[in-house]
Order: structure tokens, then C-alpha cells, then sequence
């Protein structure tokens, strides 16, 4: 299980950071949503895998007596979803807005910013 | 208790929702919310200074288990400063910002970007902390793009995909905590990691922490989004920006590499390298500029470079000098970018090759802008100098001669570019300009808005003075704050409590 999540997480890294050295600002964002998803994922990972354990103290205990899973990082992640979901969002909205005003989707064209005004 | 200046800038953003196409109310509201949450913070400030660090846990959970808030020197400090520039651009902005912008709720999300300010800076938790970046980012994503000029939304595209990359990367350093340490708190955090028998794997942390404040405070090699976005939006967003958003990344190093990381040596060389280099660029960019807004954009660079340097020597001097020189450059940075608003609305235009005559024309105003412009390059007796001092006697401490260079470097780059400024937009006789039919100048304004635009610079301008004459205070000030920084027992003491640490 272990294993094939941290394929993932590396799979997603990768491919989010090929995305963002790629000229187009759609693939650029792609990119970014990649890479969010990988380190949601990786703190999934790193709060520790546990199969069939529930996060909750069994009747007439006081701790917990066995392995449990760790609810903290599945409260972290949910957090980190949806602030990511809103960043993402604005990020698509304003490249949708930034197309229509410039009519080019290549990064290297977008070098007004660098003229002497 | 503590949380109460964040929640009064939620309530007050919120009440100016209401409000949403009365732009006058607004001006009036936001005035004075911003004077009110200046009071709460002197008020939290001076309790603090009395009582020592003072600690809310949310929902009354013990410490390590809830989200803690905590109000120490550092914290309060910063959250005082951060009300008087707030106040500062609320007032500056109801004179100059223009009607289409009020419209779309610019005064509303000024005072959300605060509140996210000011819980970045009383949070005790290391996630929290990043909660409160986001909502610091996402409201300057709003500021930055607000009125959609072609500029804004190409310098906008630039600043918001680093500001993710950046938030991408704070959240894998926290996942790495996490599975480290099992904690949050960034009091149990740096307790559990001071145990911790794996340095290399907190040292690789320790660099993550490093690249993501980096990119949100613009040092050397990632700073290229900085100069290519702050510049297009309008003067009071820039203002803000200037003053609040790098120093945030500055503010949370400060925290993490104090608390978390103590003194790490091998992140300490790194960060005197990347000071030098920052020092070096940010002066040099600024040299080559005609832009006045895109000039002190690289300043900004170059200054961080100065703060970083602080850091990276880490000793009680270094540290002390480096808080100054924030405290310092938060109120110039502010004051800077006001006052090349206050030229735009006079000359429409920030280009420095076609300004000038400002002495002749305005001698009052132009000697008034001269505060914060002497004060940034450090002329004895203003403000920049005795920080510099500082950073310097330390440097000289721990024998980091070429650090020295830089620093002196970046101090005498600084004042060769002010003085081309000087030269340039006040003294060199200026050339009628063709006047633009859509703008609306200085001299036509309402004596009102002349005096809102003024008199927030005049403010800023009066604490400059202060931190320049009555140094011996500030001084006093960051010397507290360097030891409660390096000394960090004290605060994790206070935030879990005596009776958790034996458990």
C-alpha cells in the first residue's frame, strides 16, 4: 500500500513539475494542481498508514490500547483540499481573463511587465 | 483574548460587505476600523509588554492537541506595526484609489488581507500558519488583479503561480514535520526535533521551509516575480504589498528557523550566501530601472537581502539588528510606494526620465518625501542607520567579512540610486507633459482627498522620525525580542504549559 502511494506521490511530483516548465499557461496550471495534489498526498503518507484500525478508543477504555489510525493528517489534507480547490480556481479564472485580453496561450510572450513603460 | 485584532478585522470586513456600492460609507468605515484596530493593538501590545508572552487555546484544548495562539513580543510587535500601515494605506487609498475599483469591494479585502496578517502572526501552530498564508494570498491575488488592466493580470499571472508553487512547498515541509514529529505546535515541534537523532532528514526540512518562505520574500534566486508584478497594480495595493507580503516570509524564517530549527550551521552559511547574492541583485536591478515603481520593487529585493543576513549569522546582535531593520522597513517600504503614488497623481507618469521640477513646484511635499528616502538609504540620523550598525557589529562578531562588503555594498547601491532619484525627479528641471484626458490629477482632486493623500505619508514619515531619534527604544524593543527569538525555552514553556513537559 505504502509502496504504491509513494509511486503515486512521485509520479505526480514529476509530472507537475514537467507541466511547469512546459510554455503554455494551461499546462502550467495543470502542473501546479499536480504538484498541490502530490504534498496532500504526501502528508497522507507521511501521518502513517494504518489498515483496519479506527481512530476511535474502544468501550471502558481510557487510551488507546492498540494501533490506531491517526486522524489528524486526514483533517490536514481535507483542509489543504479545499483551500487548494479555491487557489486553483482563482488561478484558472485569472488565466481564462488573461487569455481573452493578450490572445496567446505562450508564456514568452508575456514580457510587457519588463518593457520600460 | 489574543485573537481579538483578528477577529475585529473579520468583523470589519465583513460590515463593509454590506456596503458594497457606497463607497463613501466605506471610505469613512474603513478609516475607522483601521484607527480602532490600531488601539487593540497598542492595547494587546502593551499587555504583553507588562505580562510576557500570553497564550489562548482555541476551544480550550491543552496544547499540543489544539490550535494554540500566542501572543509574544516578536508577534505582538509585528501585529502593531502591521496596524499602522494598514491604517496608513486605508487612509492613503480612500484618497487616491479610483471609484471602479471601491466598487468591487477593495476595502473589504484590505481589511481580510490584515486579518490574514495578523493570525499569521499570533498562530503557535505550524499548519494554522498555513492557513494563514493562503488567506493572505488569496486576498492579494484580489488586490493585485482588481480593475483587470492588461499589466496587472500579466504581472498577476507571474505572482500568483510562484505564490502556489510556494504554498505547494509549505505544505510538503509540513507533511515532512508531521511525519517527524507527530506534531504541530511549533512549541512540542521543536522540542520533539531538538531529540531528533536524524539530522540530515531535519536539515532537508529545514531547506524545504527555506525555498517556500524564499519565494514568498523574494530572496536571490527567486525573486524574478516580484519586480515584474509590483509595479502594475495601483500605489495602495503596492503600498501593502511592499510593506506587509515579503516581510511575512521574513517574519515566518524568523519564527520557524529560531524556533523549529535552532541554529542550524549548515543553513546559516546557505542563507549568508543567498543574503549576499539578494543584496547584490536587488541593488543592481534597481541601478537599471526608469520605472520609479519597478526602482524600489528591486530595493525591496535588496533590502530583504539585508534581513536574511541577520538571520543566517544568528547571533543575539544579528538577530536584534535584523528585527530593526523589519520593523524599519516595514513603516519606509509602506511610505515609499505612497509616495511614488503621490508623484504618479501629480505628474502621470513614474517614469523617471520625463519627471521632474518636483522641488521647484512642490518644496513642501518634496521635502517631506525626502524622510523616507534618506531613511532607507540609512543617513545618520534616520532610521536605516542604526540597524545597519547593527548588522554590521555582527558581522563583524562572527569575522563574516564579505558579508560586510555586501551589506556596505548594498548601502552605498541603495544611496546611489536614491540620489539618481533625487537628481532626477526633484532637481532636474522638469518638462511640460502632455496632460492624459482619462486621469484625474493631483490639482484637480477635492482639497479632502489632497489632504488623505498626504497626510498618511506625514504619518509614516513622523515614525520614521521617531525610530531614527528615539532609537533607544526600538533598540530596547528588539533587544527583548532577539532574546525571547534565541532563547525559545521561554516560549515553549508558556505554550505547553510546565506540567505537559514531564509527562
Amino acid at each position: 500500500m505504502e509502496i504504491l502511494l509513494i509511486i503515486i506521490i512521485g509520479l505526480l511530483h514529476a509530472g507537475g513539475l514537467y507541466m511547469l516548465l512546459r510554455r503554455s499557461m494551461f499546462k502550467m496550471i495543470i502542473g501546479l494542481i499536480l504538484l498541490g495534489n502530490g504534498a496532500n498526498l504526501l502528508i497522507f503518507l507521511l501521518g502513517r498508514l494504518v489498515k483496519g484500525h479506527p481512530p476511535v478508543i474502544e468501550d471502558g477504555m481510557k487510551v488507546f490500547a492498540d494501533i490506531y489510525a491517526d486522524p489528524v493528517p486526514q483533517a490536514l489534507v481535507l483542509t489543504a483540499i479545499v483551500i487548494g480547490f479555491g487557489l486553483q480556481s482563482f488561478a484558472i479564472i485569472l488565466i481564462k481573463r488573461v487569455y481573452n485580453v493578450l490572445h496567446t496561450d505562450d508564456l514568452d510572450e508575456l514580457n510587457s511587465t519588463d518593457e520600460e513603460i | 483574548m489574543i485573537v481579538l485584532p483578528i477577529i475585529f478585522q473579520f468583523v470589519a470586513g465583513t460590515i463593509l460587505l454590506f456596503f458594497w456600492r457606497k463607497t463613501t460609507v466605506q471610505k469613512f468605515l474603513s478609516i475607522l476600523f483601521s484607527i480602532i484596530g490600531l488601539g487593540i493593538s497598542i492595547w494587546l501590545f502593551l499587555l504583553v509588554w507588562e505580562n510576557g508572552i500570553m497564550i489562548t487555546q482555541s476551544g480550550d484544548w491543552k496544547a499540543p492537541f489544539g490550535i494554540s495562539f500566542v501572543a509574544d513580543t516578536f508577534g505582538v510587535t509585528m501585529v502593531l506595526v502591521s496596524s499602522i500601515s494598514g491604517l496608513a494605506v486605508s487612509i492613503f487609498s480612500a484618497g487616491s484609489m479610483r471609484k471602479e475599483r471601491l466598487e468591487f469591494g477593495f476595502f473589504p479585502i484590505l481589511h481580510f488581507l490584515i486579518m490574514g496578517l495578523q493570525g499569521a502572526f499570533l498562530t503557535g501552530d505550524i499548519f494554522n500558519l498555513y492557513v494563514w498564508f493562503e488567506v493572505v494570498i488569496i486576498s492579494s491575488f484580489v488586490l493585485l488583479t482588481l480593475g483587470g488592466k492588461k499589466q496587472q493580470l500579466e504581472g498577476a499571472l507571474k505572482y500568483v503561480s510562484l505564490n502556489l508553487l510556494a504554498s505547494s512547498l509549505f505544505l510538503i515541509g509540513i507533511g515532512f514535520i508531521y511525519g517527524l514529529t507527530g506534531s504541530l505546535n511549533m512549541a512540542d515541534v521543536a522540542i520533539k526535533l531538538d531529540n531528533l537523532q536524524n539530522r540530515g532528514l531535519v536539515s532537508v526540512t529545514s531547506g524545504i521551509f527555506l525555498v517556500a518562505f524564499g519565494i514568498k520574500s523574494a530572496i536571490f534566486p527567486m525573486y524574478f516575480w516580484l519586480p515584474a508584478s509590483y509595479h502594475t497594480p495601483p500605489p495602495a495595493v503596492s503600498a501593502i504589498f511592499a510593506g506587509l507580503l515579503t516581510k511575512l516570509g521574513i517574519y515566518a524564517m524568523l519564527r520557524t528557523f529560531t524556533l523549529m530549527f535552532g541554529g542550524d550551521e549548515f543553513m546559516g552559511d546557505i542563507m549568508v550566501i543567498l543574503a549576499a547574492l539578494t543584496i547584490l541583485s536587488g541593488g543592481l536591478g534597481a541601478l537599471l530601472q526608469q520605472n520609479m515603481g519597478k526602482i524600489f520593487g528591486y530595493l525591496i529585493v535588496c533590502h530583504i537581502g539585508f534581513l536574511i543576513a541577520g538571520l543566517g549569522m544568528y547571533t543575539e546582535l544579528a538577530i536584534m539588528g535584523t528585527v530593526f531593520y523589519l520593523i524599519h522597513d516595514i513603516i519606509v517600504k509602506t511610505n515609499l510606494f505612497m509616495v511614488s503614488g503621490l508623484i504618479l497623481k501629480i505628474n502621470g507618469t513614474q517614469d523617471i526620465r520625463e519627471l521632474g521640477g518636483m522641488y521647484k513646484n512642490f518644496p513642501i511635499i518634496s521635502l517631506l518625501m525626502a524622510i523616507p528616502l534618506f531613511s532607507l538609504v540609512g543617513i545618520p540620523p534616520l532610521s536605516g542607520f542604526w540597524a545597519k550598525i547593527f548588522l554590521i557589529q555582527a558581522g563583524l562578531q562572527t569575522q563574516d567579512y564579505i558579508l560586510i562588503g555586501f551589506i556596505v555594498l548594498g548601502s552605498f547601491l541603495t544611496l546611489w540610486v536614491i540620489a539618481r532619484l533625487w537628481s532626477e525627479v526633484f532637481w532636474k528641471n522638469g518638462i511640460d507633459l502632455p496632460k492624459k484626458a482619462s486621469g484625474l490629477y493631483f490639482s484637480q482632486m477635492s482639497k479632502t482627498d489632497q489632504w488623505l493623500m498626504v497626510f498618511p505619508i506625514v504619518l509614516l514619515s513622523a515614525i520614521s522620525l521617531y525610530i531614527g531619534f528615539g532609537a533607544e527604544n526600538i533598540i530596547i524593543l528588539s533587544q527583548r525580542i532577539s532574546t525571547e527569538l534565541m532563547d525559545p525555552s521561554g516560549y515553549i514553556e508558556a505554550v505547553l504549559g510546565l506540567k505537559t513537559m514531564t509527562p
